[in-house]
C-alpha cells in the first residue's frame, strides 16, 4: 500500500508542475499587453512602462515563471529601490481590477464554494445512490421505472434553467425564501441556510439523477457477477448478499466519479453561483474573465486544477483501500 | 420416498425463461436420481440445459423471468414448491455448488479466510475465530500449502488451481451430502484438471458426498462418474451407468460425442465432429431435438424423427435412451462404425 501511495504522490507532483506551466502560459497567451491592463482609462505610456518593470513583465518568460512559482511558496517582492511592496506567501499577485491581493480574494471565495459543493454533494449522494439502489433492487418493476423516469427528467434539465425556475418561483413569486444574500454560517446560520438551500438543491438535482442511473447500472452489473451467485450458493440471505457482497463491489466505481465530480465543483460552480449571487470561486473567475484580470484568472484556474488533481490522488488511495486488486499494481 | 439411498431425485423438471424474443425452453422434462456417495455426470454441449437444471435444483434461478415446474426431492423433501427460505438454509449446508471459473466465483474484495469463515457462520452460530480455524483446517485438507499465510490472501493472489481448491473447500466446509460441480475443471490447465479431479474423488470418499458433475469433457466423465445423463436441447437423451455409455451407447448424439474424442490408438487426420449446431431453445424442432443433425434419421420409417420426439425407452436395466431407430438398426450402425466397444 505504501509504495503505491508514494508512486501516486510523485505522479501528482509531476502533474502539478505541468499544470502550473500551462496556467502560466495562459497568462502570456492573452493577445493583450498585460502591463497595459494594469491601469485604467487614465493610462499613460509612462505608467504602463513603470508597471511593466515593477511587475517583472519585462523579464524573460522563464524568469517570470520562476518568480511566480517562488511567490507561491516563499512570497515575493515587487519593484525595486524605494518603491517596493511585499507580497507574502502564498503570493498569487495583485488583482489588476482593484489592486487587492489575489490570495485574499481566493481565500474569501473558497469557503463559499466549499459549502455549496459539499452541501450539494451530500444531498445528491444520499438521494442519488439510495434511489439507484432501490431501482436496482426492484429491477423492471414500477419503482425502477418511476425512478429512472424522474432521473431522466432531472438529468435533462440544465442547471441554469432549474436555478432560474427556483429563483423566479420560490423567491420572487411565492416569497418562500428571502432574496439570496450570502452570510457566513458562523455569523448568521439562518441566513446561510436560507441562501444555500436552493443552490444545493439546484446542483443536487442534476447530479442525483446521474448518480441514480450510475448506481443502478453498477448494482445490476454486480448482481449478475459469479461471486454473487457463489454468495447465494453459500446459503446467505438475500439481504446479506446485497449488503455485504454486492454493495461494496457495486459502489466502488462510484467513488471515482464522486471524487472527481466533487473536485470539479470545488473549483467553482459558475452558473449556480452566478444565479444565486454566491461570492464563490466561480463568480470570482467570471468577474475576472470579463475584466481581463489576469492574475485572478490564472489563480482561479490553478486552484480549480489543484482541487481536481488532489481529488484524483484521494480517489486513487480510496480505491486501493476498497479494492485489494489495485494495491499490488 | 421409496429408496432411502437416494439423496436427490429430480422428476419432470422444466425450466422456461421469458425473454423479449419469446419463451426459451431451457430444460424439458428432465428426470434423474443421484444415490448417496455416487457421482452422476450430466454431459452436453453449451446450451443443452445442464447448468440451468442444476441451478434450478439449488434454488439459484431466482430471476423474475424464469419459471420452474416439476419436482425435486432432496433427502425426501420437495424443493421446487418449498419456501425459498427453507431451501436457502439447505444451500451451502446440505447441498453445495462449485462453479466453472473460480476467479470470478470468489469475491475479489474479501480474503479467502473471510469467505470460508462466512460459509461456516451462515449455518453455524460460532465465533469468527473458530470459523477461521475451521477454514484453515479445510484449506489444508484440499491441499493449499502455507495455509497460515494463504488464508489472509485475496483470490487474485492465488493460481487458478489453488482458487478451485478454495472453492471446493468452501463448498465442502459444512459437510454437504450433495455437491453440484458445474464444469469444475474447464477453466484450468490440463495438469491442474487431473489434480482437481483426484481431490474431488478423495474428498468424496472421505465425506461420502454425492456429486452431480456437469461437464462436456468425456475424459472427466470416465474418470469420476458412476452414472451419466446425456442432455441435448434441454432434454435428457440418454441415461446409463458410465460403462454402458462408453461401451454400448444407444443414441446418435452420444455416438457423436464419443466419436469426437481423439483416440491415441487410431491414426486419424481429422476428428469426427457432429455436423451442425445445437438447436435454438427458443424454437425447438417439432420432432426429435437431435433430428436436424442426425446422420441416421433417413433410416427411420415415415419421417418419425421429424414428427415426434421419441420417448425414453429402456434399453437394459438402468439404461434409457431416446431414439426412433430399432435396436437391430442401432446394433448394425454401432458395429459398422465401431462405436463403443461392441460386446
Amino acid at each position: 500500500m505504501f509504495p503505491y501511495i508514494v508512486r501516486r504522490v510523485i505522479i501528482m507532483i509531476f502533474m502539478l508542475t505541468l499544470l502550473s506551466i500551462v496556467t502560466f502560459l495562459l497568462f502570456n497567451a492573452v493577445p493583450t499587453d498585460p502591463a497595459r491592463l494594469t491601469c485604467g482609462k487614465t493610462c499613460t505610456p509612462e505608467i504602463v512602462a513603470a508597471n511593466r518593470i515593477r511587475l517583472g513583465l519585462d523579464q524573460p518568460l522563464l524568469t517570470q515563471y520562476i518568480d511566480w512559482i517562488r511567490g507561491i511558496f516563499v512570497g515575493r517582492t515587487y519593484g525595486s529601490g524605494s518603491a517596493t511592496f511585499d507580497c507574502s506567501a502564498p503570493c498569487l499577485g495583485y488583482s489588476f481590477r482593484n489592486g487587492e491581493e489575489v490570495t485574499v480574494l481566493i481565500l474569501d471565495a473558497i469557503p463559499v464554494t466549499m459549502y455549496l459543493a459539499i452541501g450539494a454533494f451530500l444531498l445528491w449522494m444520499l438521494v442519488g445512490i439510495s434511489s439507484g439502489i432501490i431501482a436496482a433492487k426492484h429491477h423492471g418493476k414500477w419503482q425502477d421505472r418511476a425512478i429512472m423516469g424522474v432521473s431522466l427528467i432531472g438529468y435533462s434539465l440544465p442547471v441554469f434553467f432549474v436555478g432560474l425556475l427556483f429563483l423566479v418561483f420560490v423567491i420572487v413569486r411565492w416569497n418562500l425564501l428571502p432574496y439570496p444574500d450570502y452570510a457566513s454560517p458562523f455569523e448568521d446560520p439562518v441566513a446561510f441556510f436560507q441562501t444555500m438551500l436552493l443552490p444545493w438543491v439546484t446542483l443536487a438535482i442534476l447530479y442525483a439523477a446521474y448518480y441514480a442511473r450510475l448506481t443502478r447500472s453498477q448494482m445490476l452489473e454486480t448482481m449478475g457477477e459469479d461471486y454473487i451467485r457463489t454468495a447465494r450458493a453459500k446459503g446467505l440471505a438475500e439481504r446479506v448478499v446485497f449488503r455485504k457482497h454486492a454493495l461494496r463491489a457495486g459502489l466502488t466505481p462510484i467513488v471515482t466519479s464522486a471524487g472527481l465530480d466533487l473536485a470539479g465543483l470545488l473549483g467553482g460552480a459558475v452558473i449556480t453561483e452566478y444565479i444565486f449571487s454566491l461570492p464563490g470561486l466561480g463568480r470570482l473567475a467570471i468577474g475576472a474573465v470579463t475584466e481581463y484580470d489576469l492574475p485572478t484568472i490564472t489563480a482561479t484556474v490553478l486552484v480549480a486544477a489543484v482541487f481536481v488533481i488532489v481529488a484524483n490522488l484521494v480517489v486513487d488511495i480510496l480505491y486501493a483501500a476498497i479494492d485489494p486488486r489495485v494495491r499490488l499494481t | 420416498m421409496t429408496n432411502s439411498n437416494v439423496i436427490l431425485e429430480v422428476k419432470n423438471l422444466n425450466v422456461e425463461f421469458t425473454t423479449d424474443d419469446g419463451i426459451v425452453h431451457a430444460v424439458n422434462n428432465v428426470s434423474y436420481t443421484v444415490e448417496r456417495g455416487k457421482t452422476l455426470a450430466i454431459v452436453g454441449e453449451s446450451g443443452s440445459g445442464k447448468s440451468v437444471s442444476s441451478l434450478a435444483v439449488m434454488g439459484l434461478l431466482t430471476g423474475a423471468n424464469s419459471k420452474i415446474t416439476g419436482e425435486v426431492f432432496f433427502n425426501g423433501k420437495e424443493l421446487i414448491a418449498a419456501d425459498p427460505e427453507e431451501v436457502r438454509k439447505l444451500r451451502g449446508d446440505e447441498m453445495a455448488m462449485i462453479f466453472q471459473d473460480p476467479l470470478s466465483a470468489l469475491h475479489p474484495y474479501y480474503t479467502i479466510g473471510d469467505q470460508l469463515a462466512e460459509a461456516v457462520r451462515v449455518h453455524h452460530d460460532i465465533p469468527e475465530a473458530q470459523a477461521l480455524a475451521r477454514a484453515a483446517e479445510m484449506l489444508t485438507k484440499v491441499g493449499i500449502p502455507d495455509v497460515e499465510q494463504r488464508i489472509d490472501e485475496y483470490p487474485h493472489q492465488l493460481s487458478g488451481g489453488m482458487r478451485q481448491r478454495v472453492m471446493i473447500a468452501m463448498a465442502l466446509i459444512n459437510g454437504p451430502e450433495l455437491l453440484i460441480a458445474d464444469e469444475p475443471t474447464t477453466a484450468l490447465d490440463v495438469t491442474v484438471q487431473a489434480q482437481i479431479l483426484d481431490l474431488l474423488r478423495e474428498l468424496q470418499k472421505e465425506f461420502g458426498t454425492a456429486i452431480v458433475l456437469i461437464t462436456h469433457d468425456l475424459g472427466v466423465v470416465a474418470d469420476l462418474a458412476d452414472e451419466v445423463l446425456v442432455m441435448y436441447g434441454g432434454s435428457a437423451v440418454e441415461h446409463a451407468p458410465v460403462r454402458e455409455i462408453f461401451y454400448s451407447p444407444q443414441m446418435p448424439y452420444t455416438w457423436g460425442l464419443l466419436a469426437s474424442i481423439p483416440q491415441i490408438s487410431e491414426k486419424k487426420e481429422q476428428l469426427d465432429p457432429i455436423p451442425g449446431s445445437p438447436p435454438s431453445l427458443l424454437n425447438l424442432p417439432k420432432g426429435c431435438v437431435f433430428a436436424p443433425r442426425c446422420t441416421f434419421k433417413d433410416q427411420v420409417a415415415d419421417h418419425a424423427c421429424a414428427d415426434s420426439f421419441p420417448e425414453l425407452l429402456v434399453v437394459s436395466p438402468n439404461h434409457e435412451a431416446r431414439c426412433h431407430l430399432t435396436e437391430a438398426q442401432r446394433n448394425t450402425i454401432r458395429a459398422e462404425r465401431k462405436i463403443g466397444k461392441v460386446n
